[in-house]
């Protein structure tokens, strides 16, 4: 019995909910609805975002700039560099707007399928080495030449290096030649693979902190480098082809000229979100700029692009179609 | 897939057999350290990292191959692009509904408030009251963290994902509960959809089905359909015999022996089915997301990116809540199924479905119609509360917690993983492979010893057997402190109920968190290393041996229990000797469980420093070039399942009949 009577005064009380909203209701904005917006001869320009954050710098920028100067809807897609490039031959990628080398998708996109072509440098340079914690560098300063790595080999030794020196790798996205090189430096070390970038950026906190030993794989634009700045190991300097057999380098990673990659179909269209695309280039200071605010002030890619776009007009003016 | 067939020579064998097969073991394993003391390090079949073999090149080019004809190919044309359109267009509907802005309005066509009223609403008529109050708090929970549309996004495609893997997963189990044959054929190809690592197949998916939501509604569904298939087979096969039989006399065609006797008997285990792929479609929401799935599974990943672990922790928590809720709705439901709701008065029911459900339309409209019921009000804290609160205990963990958990990591590390890797990684495969094969034929059947002998040949086809030891050795350590803790806490929660209602919450966040979500706090405490990739298998695994041993225990009949008590046995006696030997097919289920979990967080385990088979699989994921060499690890991982799960399953299944053959 009693649930019974229970479920009358739920009953009753559910109605007179109906009524109280009802009423309510009465006072509050009524949804509109609203006209697709003409959006001018940019259409929808679509642009990968790989990633990291470095990455979303420049995609918010570029993204920021498309809008609100060229009246362009802007889709942003995130996915993986090797996804990304797959997008270009069918038609679901227009833009790459950070690309570090990778010569075999040029090969395969570019010159083999030819669904993809390339928009010129960002103006970025990236640096890709062996870093050690700033404290590292203090209590030891010729550890930063590789000949006295192995005179330092024990002090990183970790449960995972089987006795030898551990040197940390990263993500696997990024091109590394490290086994070779322990190899061909004769190092007293083993490569340690961490597997992703925030395992990574972590270990490097933490020896930070704590004052631990740590050497690793890193690479410079990247936003970790302005809280801790890691300390480069110099290896036997690049030469032209020095890394051409990839089972025989034995000198230091090339300076990567940062690129911006765009579908063939796009580029051919040649609208202005091409034109802003193929005209954007900055420096490594600009979006190391955009990349602490996003990753250590905590704004949104979209809040971080317009700041950094109202404080730099004069460049923005540059990048936009000249008509 | 043992057969019974065998059972009649193996009982008269049995007793023999139960006397000598310890020594034989242990003279094997005795053997074995002798040879592996004079051969360690031969024919390791290491590879290195950047190397691949013709096998890997072969499968680089056939993925190559399939993008290339994607404009050509009829397959393509006419048959993965209509699917692909199909589903595009089902998961834009939903998202339409409830997600985004659609059908020219700025906003999706019901808000916040239709949201949660309907949920509340089916919660209540499904199951029951206290599940709806918990539908609606969980729902309005989103809202509170700030994840409103997020968590929109990844409803809308866990629903579209679990409506097309119902869709053809229960007709599919049908088929598997009715003809065994079709069972037989079917239980591998479920087996491979369960293990093999979706970091494998997101690549060629969005070659074949585009970037998009199709892709990702298809990366989830061959993940979230094996358990429907499985379980409505398991149900319709478990009907007793007497209805069908009577069903069967009175004259009944095929067609009304399933609708009339085995549907309706087995309508509870279907709809456990349903609960199954509800919450393993979830379990993809942070890995579709690195193909552009919109939903909460994009805010982990972009928090992870600047090591933002609390953003990370307040969307893991938006799903856990998720899961949990869907969890206990679709099991209320299972039980109104079976049961019935039990009103007393079927009138006052139907007058309050009435009642409620005229709430819940007006909820809708207002929703539909009024910007302060669609769009979640804004100026919830919660979110920034639960990120701040995570970040603190992260770092607070790090800086007290960080020298106690090296030293656990260290010590483990030494004493029981490099010992087992050394072992298992640097004998000679060949030795190594034949004592797999004894080991299974000992302790298992002749049918496991065929099954381990072609496992073990394809991990040596693979390229990769060096590496698939390395991973074997993690997975053992792993499920053994599965099973350690699945004994400890499954005990003390089957014998405490209390114990049963704290800790259980905590399982089912365990298995439901994202575990992207707590990486950086794993390497925090335990470094980048193998035993951190241990460490994630076990927080995923442990929950599900910790909830089989709980429910083994429980299901001893209480006049067992006391009358241990009454002769005289103290608590440690009762459980030693009474409750842990009756729950031992829970114990026996609860391994072959942990392991196969344990064996699906391998590739997360990858991304945390434990190198091996994960890290190739995420490699091929990130690099074309060793594509294939990620395909290759990825059906090692499926084949190490299957091989230690068969042999286990032969094990226990010999276990099971030595008692009964003695007292025949």
């Amino acid at each position: 019995m009693r649930s019974i009577v229970n479920k009358r005064v739920l009953a009753g009380v559910s109605l007179s909910a109906v009524a109280a909203l009802t009423l309510t209701a009465c006072g509050g904005d009524k949804i509109e609805s609203t006209d697709a917006a003409d959006s001018g001869d940019c259409s929808t320009f679509t642009i990968a975002i790989n990633p990291w954050v470095g990455y979303e710098a420049n995609a918010a920028v570029i993204a920021h700039v498309a809008e609100t100067e060229l009246g362009c809807k802007v889709v942003k897609k995130d996915l993986k560099e090797e996804i990304a490039w797959q997008g270009f031959g069918t038609g679901q990628v227009d833009a790459i707007v950070e690309n570090w080398g990778h010569d075999d998708l040029k090969k395969k996109y570019i010159e083999d399928q030819q669904t993809a072509v390339n928009a010129g440098s960002t103006g970025v340079e990236g640096v890709i080495g062996w870093y050690v914690p700033p404290w590292m560098a203090e209590e030891y300063p010729d550890i930063t030449d590789w000949n006295n790595l192995n005179k330092y080999a024990s002090l990183f030794e970790t449960t995972e290096s089987g006795g030898k020196g551990q040197l940390l790798d990263g993500d696997p996205s990024f091109v590394t030649n490290d086994e070779a090189l322990v190899k061909n430096l004769g190092l007293d070390y083993q490569v340690v693979y961490a597997g992703s970038e925030p395992a990574l950026i972590q270990a490097f906190r933490q020896a930070e902190e704590k004052k631990e030993p740590v050497l690793g794989y890193f690479y410079d634009p990247q936003w970790f480098l302005s809280e801790i700045e890691l300390v480069k190991v110099d290896l036997p300097e690049y030469q032209e082809g020095c890394d051409a057999d990839p089972e025989k380098v034995a000198c230091d990673y090339p300076v990567y000229d940062l690129d911006k990659i765009v579908s063939k179909s796009f580029a051919d269209a040649n609208g202005p979100a091409y034109q802003l695309v193929d005209n954007f280039n900055w420096s490594n200071e600009d979006q190391n700029l955009v990349a602490r605010y996003i990753a250590q002030d905590n704004m949104s890619p979209e809040e971080a692009a317009e700041k950094w776009v109202e404080a730099n007009q004069d460049k923005v003016e540059a990048w936009l179609p000249q008509s | 897939m043992a057969t019974t067939t065998m059972t009649g020579s193996s009982t008269r064998t049995t007793p023999r057999r139960r006397i000598t097969k310890p020594l034989a073991v242990v003279g094997l394993l005795a053997l074995w350290l002798v040879a592996w003391t004079l051969l360690r390090g031969q024919d390791m079949l290491e590879l290195p990292r950047a190397t691949l073999t013709d096998l890997h090149h072969w499968l680089n080019d056939v993925n190559d191959s399939v993008g290339a004809s994607r404009n050509s190919n009829p397959l393509f044309l006419y048959f993965f692009n209509e699917i692909r359109a199909v589903m595009d267009a089902l998961v834009t509907f939903v998202q339409g509904l409830i997600a985004q802005p659609a059908y020219g309005r700025p906003v999706p066509v019901l808000g916040w408030l239709g949201v949660v009223a309907l949920v509340s609403y089916a919660s209540w008529a499904f199951g029951n009251w206290r599940v709806a109050l918990l539908a609606a708090g969980g729902f309005t929970l989103f809202g509170l963290q700030g994840l409103w549309q997020e968590s929109m996004d990844t409803l809308a495609l866990t629903l579209v994902a679990v409506f097309v893997s119902l869709l053809f997963g229960i007709p599919l189990g049908i088929l598997a509960g009715v003809s065994d044959r079709f069972h037989r054929l079917i239980t591998p190809v479920l087996d491979l959809m369960q293990t093999m690592p979706t970091f494998v197949y997101l690549a060629p998916l969005t070659l074949v089905f585009l970037i998009g939501p199709a892709s990702a509604t298809i990366a989830t569904l061959i993940y979230a359909m094996p358990p429907a298939i499985r379980i409505t087979a398991h149900g319709i096969r478990s009907v007793p015999a007497p209805p069908v039989e009577a069903t069967d006399s009175f004259g009944a065609t095929r067609r009304q022996r399933l609708t009339k006797a085995l549907l309706p008997l087995s309508k509870r285990t279907i709809v456990l089915g349903v609960n199954q792929t509800i919450m393993a479609a979830l379990a993809m929401v942070t890995v579709a997301a690195l193909i552009d799935a919109p939903g909460l599974g994009k805010t982990v990943i972009k928090a992870l990116q600047t090591t933002d672990v609390g953003t990370a922790f307040n969307a893991g928590v938006a799903i856990v809540v998720m899961a949990i809720v869907l969890d206990r709705v679709t099991t209320a439901a299972s039980i109104r199924a079976e049961q019935g709701g039990g009103e007393a008065n079927p009138r006052i029911r139907r007058l309050l479905l009435a009642g409620f459900g005229l709430v819940a339309a007006v909820c809708s409209y207002l929703s539909y119609t009024y910007l302060w019921a669609s769009e979640f009000p804004e100026g919830g804290q919660l979110g920034e509360y639960l990120s701040q609160g995570a970040t603190t205990v992260t770092t607070w963990a790090q800086h007290n917690l960080a020298d106690l958990t090296a030293a656990v990591k260290d010590g483990v590390t030494i004493a029981l993983l490099n010992p087992l890797e050394a072992l298992l990684a640097e004998s000679p495969w060949w030795l190594m492979g034949a004592v797999i094969v004894l080991l299974a034929a000992l302790i298992g059947n002749l049918r496991a010893a065929a099954v381990a002998a072609v496992c073990v040949g394809l991990l040596v086809g693979s390229g990769l057997w060096n590496a698939s030891m390395v991973t074997l050795a993690m997975t053992l350590v792993a499920t053994l402190l599965v099973v350690t803790l699945g004994v400890v806490i499954g005990v003390w929660m089957g014998r405490s109920s209390r114990a049963d209602r704290v800790i259980r919450p905590v399982l089912d966040a365990g298995q439901t968190m994202p575990a992207f979500v707590y990486l950086i706090p794993v390497v925090a405490l335990f470094s980048v290393s193998r035993f951190s990739a241990i460490v994630a298998g076990v927080v995923y695994a442990a929950p599900v041996a910790i909830k089989l041993v709980a429910d083994g225990v429980r299901a001893i009949p209480e006049s067992t229990v006391e009358a241990a008590t009454a002769a005289g046995s103290n608590t440690w006696q009762t459980i030693t000797k009474v409750q842990l030997p009756m729950a031992r097919q829970s114990l026996l289920l609860a391994t072959n469980q942990g392991l196969i979990y344990v064996l699906s967080m391998v590739v997360i385990g990858g991304l945390v420093g434990a190198g091996a088979l994960g890290y190739e699989v995420v490699a091929g994921f990130s690099q074309g070039q060793l594509y294939g060499k990620g395909l290759a690890a990825g059906v090692a991982i499926v084949v190490l399942g299957i091989m230690l799960d068969r042999i286990a399953r032969a094990a226990a299944q010999r276990s099971d009949r030595a008692p009964s053959a003695n007292q025949t």
